[in-house]
């Protein structure tokens, strides 16, 4: 006769059942067990506990912290003694939240050296065509073309921005080949009355503009109109950017334009981009014509 | 690799130093008052208050118990590292620019700038066990060179001096007798002030940077030139690693100089080269301005810099730094 005993463990829990009325409300001392999801494939760890706050209520505490390995260091005892030193000096009021160091949001590399004037584009790779090993990387800006030649001696040298670099540009040379058809380019039309563009509205969407423009100062010697609209765009649509060369250089006179086409994106990208650090050099953005309030 | 950027100096930095374990770093800067800061993750430990002028240089002791600083406020002055409490104050008749302890910590090395007509000086104080019988009194003072000493070191088992400073000029004095054994070549050496120097961790040959837009490596006994290494930029700072054979080397230009024509001017990075093939093997950027201090942790696996900017930036080498082939 098997007799099948299944242990019931002696739960020390207690048994709703045996309590009275009153006890019921005992239970809110417990608090639930701190439940830690741990880092996962992005080393994220989420952490959920619960305390009482100093009102007495019962706070869901959740952090989610991510966890680096920087790499090991073996360190000596003397070490260990020291990291548990007490602080001193200035740093005695210095809570964790002190933003004194900080991990850079830029990763840095140990950049290898490259013959002076190619473009470090990770679009490189891409159309490069036979080029000999060790052959200096030559990348022309106006005709995109690469390993052939450099912007200053392109044969292009004319010819308007490649049409890609810009979302709508009614000026440019390509929406002046949509001219009113006949008029065979001896007629000059003004830009407003060329095709590809709005007619009515385009003077004061112009003028409005005008009123969206953000001046952006402390610009880099390379700096460009693409780069300016790469920076630009994320705040929203631009209608033109430009950057201020000295002709005899080549170089950028270290400030810059940018339209956008709407009003609250110019005010996003001033706010973000004020200060922000760019081919290090600290950008200043702000309104172009004094305050338009 | 993502630097740990500490913003602890109001003012651009001087020096950096790391203690013999690699697990503290001090700062020094224009600020008049020098930083320990864990050199790990960059948190700062604390601060050590009472000079009143620019801190040149710092020097930790073996056992990272002592601090002995150098100051443009005509001291220098000895500290308990893990208080930060000044034990004592060497005071002198004119800004002290460089401080090096023996090996064995007995004794400190003080260079001394030339000012209202005293010239430049080399001092060797004696340091006491017991701070309460710290005397002020110099075993040895060495007097001669023009111009204003930049850095002075202790040669191999303390029995010379090495100094080199503004008439770039590198000089080995015995560390006893204080007498002049050997001199730098004018013809090889550096053109223009010597701004920095760096010993290797077995003292066999040292490094210097000078506004001549090179670095020099020389070897400690017979102070015969080894190594050149061209900079397009003066150098302010340099470094040798003690794990691989690479050199970096910082630099750049004052504010006032910006505007000269230099098209790279402004991209201050710290460049590493290659100690014996002299190559290049690359630069790392993100200072936004000249940088002043550079120095290598003892293990060899991370490095910091510092500049005019008051940035000090922490940087742990990445795994493929240490497979680097030229």
């Amino acid at each position: 006769m098997a007799a099948v005993e299944s242990a019931r463990p002696q739960a020390a829990k207690l048994r709703w059942g045996e309590l009275e009325e009153d006890d019921a409300g005992d239970l809110d001392f417990l608090l639930p067990p701190r439940v830690v999801e741990g880092p996962d494939e992005n080393g994220i760890k989420k952490t959920t506990e619960y305390r009482f706050d100093e009102d007495g209520n019962k706070v869901k505490v959740t952090t989610t912290t991510r966890v680096r390995k920087l790499g090991k260091a073996r360190v000596s005892k003397k070490a260990k003694e020291r990291r548990n030193w007490a602080k001193f000096g200035d740093a005695v009021h210095e809570d964790v939240g002190s933003r004194l160091t900080m991990v850079s949001t830029e990763e840095i590399l140990l950049e290898r050296p490259r013959a002076p004037g190619t473009k470090e584009e990770p679009s490189v790779s891409e159309g490069l065509g036979p080029v000999q090993p060790g052959a200096v990387l030559m990348v022309c800006r106006t005709c995109g073309k690469k390993g052939d030649h450099w912007t200053s001696k392109c044969p292009y040298k004319d010819l308007a921005q490649p049409p890609e670099t810009f979302v709508e540009r009614p000026s440019t040379a390509d929406a002046a080949s949509a001219a009113p058809g006949g008029a065979g380019r001896s007629a000059y039309v003004p830009p407003s009355m060329r095709g590809g563009g709005e007619r009515t509205g385009t003077e004061m969407s112009r003028r409005r503009n005008d009123e969206n423009s953000v001046r952006v100062t402390n610009l880099s010697e390379d700096t460009r109109e693409p780069d300016l609209l790469e920076l630009f765009r994320t705040f929203g649509p631009v209608s033109r950017v430009y950057v201020a060369i000295d002709q005899k250089t080549g170089m950028s006179r270290g400030f810059g334009f940018v339209n956008f086409v709407h009003r609250e994106d110019a005010e996003r990208a001033i706010n973000k981009l004020n200060g922000y650090g760019y081919d290090n050099l600290i950008l200043r953005v702000e309104w172009a014509t004094p305050r338009p309030n | 690799m993502r630097p740990i950027l500490m913003k602890g100096h109001e003012r651009p930095l001087t020096f950096l130093k790391y203690n013999r374990e690699g697990d503290l770093l001090l700062s020094c800067a224009k600020d008049h008052t020098p930083t320990v800061w864990f050199a790990d993750d960059g948190q700062r430990l604390g601060t050590y208050r009472g000079h009143n002028g620019a801190v040149w240089c710092c020097d930790v002791s073996h056992d990272s118990t002592r601090l002995v600083t150098g100051s443009a406020d005509q001291s220098v002055k000895l500290w308990d590292v893990q208080t930060g409490t000044q034990l004592y104050s060497f005071n002198f008749n004119s800004p002290a620019r460089s401080v090096d302890f023996s090996v064995g910590d007995k004794l400190v090395v003080i260079t001394t700038d030339p000012f209202m007509g005293n010239p430049s000086t080399i001092q060797v104080k004696r340091i006491a066990e017991d701070p309460a019988d710290q005397t002020s009194d110099s075993v040895l003072t060495i007097k001669g060179p023009q111009g204003r000493i930049n850095r002075a070191v202790w040669g191999p088992l303390n029995k010379t001096i090495i100094s080199a400073g503004e008439d770039s000029i590198i000089r080995i004095w015995d560390s006893e007798t204080g007498q002049l054994l050997k001199e730098s070549d004018k013809e090889s050496g550096h053109q223009k002030t010597i701004s920095s120097l760096c010993m290797f961790t077995d003292k066999s040959h040292f490094l210097t940077g000078s506004a001549d837009k090179s670095a020099k490596l020389w070897d400690t006994r017979s102070l015969t030139l080894l190594k050149t290494y061209q900079m397009d930029r003066p150098v302010n700072a340099v470094a040798i690693s003690p794990l691989l054979d690479h050199v970096v080397i910082g630099g750049g230009q004052e504010a006032v100089n910006v505007t000269m024509t230099d098209r790279r001017a402004g991209k201050f990075e710290a460049k590493f080269y290659h100690k014996i093939l002299q190559d290049e093997i690359g630069g790392v950027k993100g200072h936004f301005g000249p940088i002043n201090a550079l120095a290598f942790n003892p293990d060899g696996r991370s490095f910091s810099s510092g500049g005019e900017d008051g940035y000090v930036r922490l940087h742990h080498f990445d795994p493929d730094y240490f497979s680097i082939r030229m």
